[in-house]
Formats: C-alpha cells, sequence, structure tokens
C-alpha cells in the first residue's frame, strides 16, 4: 500500500506547537523597528511556518521519488 | 460625494465583472453540466492557480475589516490572528491532503459526502451538511457587511448598490461556476497586496513612524499592549479552535478539492504563509487608526478600516483600496455558495429528493440553489440588522467546529460509533449555542452573544473548544455503549490505500 509516512512530516509540529507558547512573545522587550516584542515575534513565526512546510514538500513531494 | 473614488472603485469592479462571465471560457471543458465543472472548476487547478483561490477565498473582505477592528477596540487580543494563522497550515494540510485523495479515488465533492461514505449513514452526512450550510449563509452576508462599509465611506447608502453588486456576482457565478472566483481571486489578491504593502509603507510614514502608532495604541489601552494575566487562555482557545474551523467550512474544502494532485496541496502549505504575513500586517490597520485618530462611524469599530483609508490615503488610492476590498468580498461569497449549493445538491437534493438525478440534473439544481443562498444572505442583510448576521457568523464557527470528530478525526479513524458521532455533534452544537447565548458583553449592554469567550468565574475560554470537548466525551462514551450493545454500526465504504491516492 502506498503511504505518505516520512519522519520529515515531525516538522511541521514546530509551527504548530510554537505559536501556542505565549511565554515566548508576550512582553514588549526587545522593541525592534518600533514593534514591541509581542507583534514583531508572532509576525517571524509565519517565516517559520513557511520555512517548515517548505522542506516538507519538497522532501515528500512524489516528483522526487522514483 | 466621492467622484474619483467612486469612478475607480466602479471601473475595477466592471472589470472584475466582466472577468467573471468570460472565466467559463477558461480552461474550457467540454460540458459544463456536471458538478465537477460547475462545482469543482474541472478538478485540475494547479499550484498558482490554488493559491490564488485559498487564498482569496479564506482572506474574506470581512476579515479585512473585523480583524484590524478587534485590534482597535481590543489591543493583543486581537492579534489572536497570528497564532490561528500559522498553526493552521501545518495542523490541518494532513488531513485535506486525505480528503482530496479520498475524493479523488470515490468522485465525493463535498465533505459530507466523505461522511457518508466514511460511516455508511446519510443522517450523519445530513447533519453535516446542515451545519455547513448554517455556517456558510452567514458568512455570506457578512461580504456583504464589507461592501457596505466601502460603500458608506463613498457616500453610497441605501440597499441599491449593494443589491445591484450581489445581482452581477450571482449572474456570473451561476453562469461560470468556481472558475469564476478562481480568476477574479488573481486580480483581487494582486489589488489586496498592492494595497497592504502601500498602507505599511506609506500610512506610518505619514504617522511619524511604527513607533508612534505604537505609543499611541499603548496610551488608549493604558500602556498594555501584551496579553493580561486573564486573557492568554480565551486568546489561545480562540486561535486553536479558529484554526480547526477554518478548514472545516465547506467552502474550505471546495477550494482545496479543484486542485490537480496531492503536491499541489502540499506545496500550498509552504506558500499560503504569505497571506498570514499580510494578515498580521493588516491586523496592524488598527493601531494606525488608532494613532491618525481615526473615529468610527456610529460607533461601529467596522468602518475604521475604510476610515483610515479615506483619511491617509490620497482620493484616487482610496477608490483602489475601497475596490480591493469590495472585489475582495466578491471571491469568497461566489465560493461559499458554491460550497453550499454543492452540499444542498449532494446530500440533501440526491439523498433524499431525486436519488438517480444525472450529473446534468444535479449541476443545475447546484447553480439554481447558489442564486437561492445569496439571495438568502441578502435578505439577511437588507431586511434584519447586520448585528444578526455577525451572531450569527459567532454561532456558525462554533457550529462547524463541531463536526470536527466527524470531518476531521474521521479522516485518519474509524473507531467512533455512527451513533457516537451523531450524539456527540448534536451535544456540542447544543453545548456551543447555549454557552454564547449565555455569554453577555458588558461594553455593548448586550445581555447575549455577547463573545466568543465564556466565563467560569475567573477563567475564560472560547466556548467552540468547550463544546467540542463535550461532543468528543459524549462521542465516545456513546461509542463504547454502543459497541457494548452490539448496534450495527455503518459501513466503511473507504479502504485504506484511498486516502494516499493520487492522479498519476
Amino acid at each position: 500500500m502506498e503511504t505518505d509516512k516520512s519522519p520529515w512530516n515531525w516538522l511541521l509540529l514546530v509551527p504548530i506547537v510554537i505559536p501556542f507558547c505565549t511565554f515566548l512573545y508576550n512582553g514588549s522587550d526587545p522593541y525592534l523597528f518600533g514593534f514591541p516584542r509581542f507583534y514583531w515575534l508572532q509576525l517571524s513565526f509565519v517565516g517559520l511556518g513557511a520555512l517548515c512546510a517548505g522542506v516538507v514538500y519538497r522532501r515528500t513531494r512524489k516528483s522526487r521519488k522514483r | 460625494m466621492h467622484t474619483v473614488q467612486l469612478v475607480i472603485f466602479t471601473t475595477l469592479f466592471a472589470i472584475v465583472a466582466a472577468l467573471g462571465f468570460v472565466a467559463a471560457r477558461w480552461r474550457r471543458p467540454a460540458t459544463m453540466d456536471h458538478l465537477d465543472e460547475w462545482g469543482l472548476g474541472g478538478r485540475n487547478f494547479g499550484a498558482w492557480v490554488t493559491w490564488f483561490l485559498i487564498g482569496g477565498d479564506l482572506y474574506t473582505a470581512y476579515t479585512f475589516v473585523a480583524v484590524p477592528a478587534l485590534l482597535y477596540a481590543a489591543g493583543a487580543y486581537g492579534f489572536f490572528a497570528m497564532p490561528y494563522t500559522v498553526a493552521t497550515y501545518p495542523l490541518v494540510f494532513l488531513a485535506l491532503v486525505r480528503l482530496w485523495s479520498v475524493s479523488h479515488k470515490h468522485g465525493f465533492v463535498t465533505p459530507a459526502d466523505f461522511v457518508r461514505a466514511r460511516f455508511g449513514s446519510p443522517t450523519l452526512a445530513l447533519l453535516v451538511a446542515i451545519a455547513g450550510i448554517v455556517a456558510t449563509m452567514p458568512y455570506i452576508a457578512l461580504q456583504l457587511v464589507g461592501i457596505e462599509a466601502v460603500l458608506k465611506q463613498m457616500g453610497l447608502g441605501g440597499d441599491v448598490p449593494l443589491i445591484i453588486a450581489f445581482a452581477i456576482l450571482a449572474a456570473y457565478t451561476y453562469q461560470s461556476g468556481l472558475r469564476a472566483p478562481a480568476l477574479i481571486a488573481v486580480v483581487k489578491d494582486a489589488l489586496i497586496y498592492i494595497v497592504i504593502i502601500a498602507a505599511v509603507l506609506y500610512i506610518p510614514y505619514q504617522l511619524g513612524g511604527w513607533g508612534k502608532i505604537f505609543d499611541a495604541a499603548s496610551d488608549k489601552f493604558h500602556g498594555h499592549l501584551t496579553l493580561g494575566d486573564g486573557q492568554q487562555l480565551p486568546f489561545l482557545t480562540l486561535a486553536l479552535g479558529s484554526s480547526f474551523a477554518l478548514f472545516l467550512y465547506p467552502h474550505s474544502a471546495t477550494a482545496v478539492l479543484a486542485s490537480k494532485n496531492r503536491d499541489v496541496i502540499k506545496r500550498n502549505m509552504a506558500m499560503l504563509p504569505a497571506y498570514s504575513f499580510l494578515l498580521g500586517l493588516i491586523a496592524l490597520l488598527g493601531f494606525m487608526a488608532i494613532a491618525a485618530k481615526v473615529a468610527p462611524i456610529d460607533h461601529d469599530p467596522n468602518t475604521i478600516v475604510p476610515g483610515l483609508f479615506d483619511k491617509m490615503f490620497p482620493s484616487w488610492f482610496a477608490g483602489v483600496a475601497f475596490a480591493a476590498v469590495g472585489i475582495g468580498a466578491l471571491v469568497p461569497a461566489a465560493i461559499m455558495s458554491i460550497a453550499a449549493a454543492n452540499l444542498f445538491t449532494r446530500n440533501i437534493f440526491v439523498e433524499y429528493i431525486a436519488p438517480d438525478a444525472s450529473h446534468a440534473t444535479q449541476a443545475r439544481v447546484s447553480k439554481l440553489a447558489s442564486l437561492f443562498v445569496k439571495f438568502g444572505a441578502l435578505l439577511c442583510i437588507v431586511l434584519i440588522n447586520p448585528q444578526f448576521s455577525i451572531d450569527l457568523q459567532l454561532i456558525g464557527g462554533v457550529i462547524i467546529l463541531q463536526t470536527f470528530p466527524v470531518v476531521g478525526l474521521g479522516l485518519f479513524t474509524r473507531w467512533f460509533h455512527r451513533t457516537g458521532l451523531i450524539a456527540g455533534l448534536l451535544a456540542g452544537m447544543a453545548v456551543g449555542f447555549a454557552l454564547l447565548y449565555l455569554t453577555p458583553n458588558a461594553n455593548t449592554h448586550r445581555e447575549h452573544f455577547g463573545g466568543s469567550a465564556y466565563h467560569f468565574g475567573d477563567v475564560s475560554m472560547y466556548s467552540g473548544l468547550i463544546a467540542v470537548i463535550v461532543n468528543l466525551a459524549v462521542a465516545a462514551i456513546v461509542t463504547l455503549i454502543a459497541r457494548a450493545a452490539k448496534i450495527p454500526d455503518g459501513v466503511d465504504a473507504t479502504q485504506p490505500g484511498d486516502y494516499f491516492a493520487d492522479r498519476s
């Protein structure tokens, strides 16, 4: 049976768990370009999510196999 | 009157309407008389079209208006949209890839089609279809609130312009099906990106920099630009519940099932966060409005984004921005009405009224149903207070979340008994509705449907998540009882390999 099990999928846990860790970002210091940490750090999680999903895609896509 | 804005708005709107009608010939199928063509655009969209379509589908006009309004009114709490949109793609895409495969293999058009085959229960499928339709209708109505907000800002009051806009939308959706929003989404998303990038560069420059904007917001919220102690749990549970609910909405499944193969969906998991970043910036428009001292019209915070554009941008660019919001309403409204129409056709009409309807009949019924759905949404806004739609959408989000054990977990496990799932679904809906009903809002002096967070003494959390926990508990207990009592379970028409099937 064909499956899509791959250890790379575990990488997707990173952008699922990190955004829910309020202790990481629930504060103001340090500021970045005038943004309190609460705002710039959460915006940067978007990049983290895209990166993790991108790696998983490239490692598990079908056109890679064979 | 804002003549320049109106001219630009009308021109862009007309171009998009023309595109909507032309779309019927785009990737022209052999026949439009099939639900796969009208309702799913031929099931053959590649990575870029899918990116525009899903992005245009999920980030609605209401989102652009309501998320900044929440930041404007409630501060840091409104930023729940960030954890929500970051987590949603990895959290649910592995499930949606499976939904795509099993639907590809069996020709499913709606999530309820899948439920029927998986659990052998037309009743369960009917409940899922009804939940989908009930949750989608007010969502369509809220797209009208988005259009109305910009029309009002341009000085166009009354219902006539709104009715005209919606009649045009209904006509091209009827003719072109899902191809229309797919083509229009390209224009919509391009406009939105241009407007927001301009906004986050130009407006802070006018206001003296981001530091000034956050200072003004800090003054308004007495120095609290982060979450207070009691806010963390509602913030997290609302984000978590919303990220599950987003992909249980039928219009998400419609956009995902229209894609060509599994790789397209996986690739989009990496490409779609671009919209999440955009949404984060859009949210911050709420703080810009505070710094720019934009006053809400009629105490309605949903008017602050159009107000901000009107105040800060030159007139012609404000016209472009209003067009972006207005067109931004058309794409999701079209996809939502198609999704609701497909649910009606497949899981009510074919299931209970005309079991041997041909593909051509199904397509015709779906086209008519899409008109009916849009007409209903229009009546909701024109005849009843828009607040009614906002309340309904709050309820709709909680209701659609209750399909999580059936549709979400159902893609991975067949452990639950169909009787258990039906009991859980009904219990979850009842609890969710009751909690929302019992939530007052001190700010607006409303006794019911005052917000999404329910308070137990000092602790509060998202009502939808509480309801889904009850739902799961009931489903599990009834499953065990049903097994012990040897109540017959439905037959699973799917095979384990179906969940990995791909277009060769």
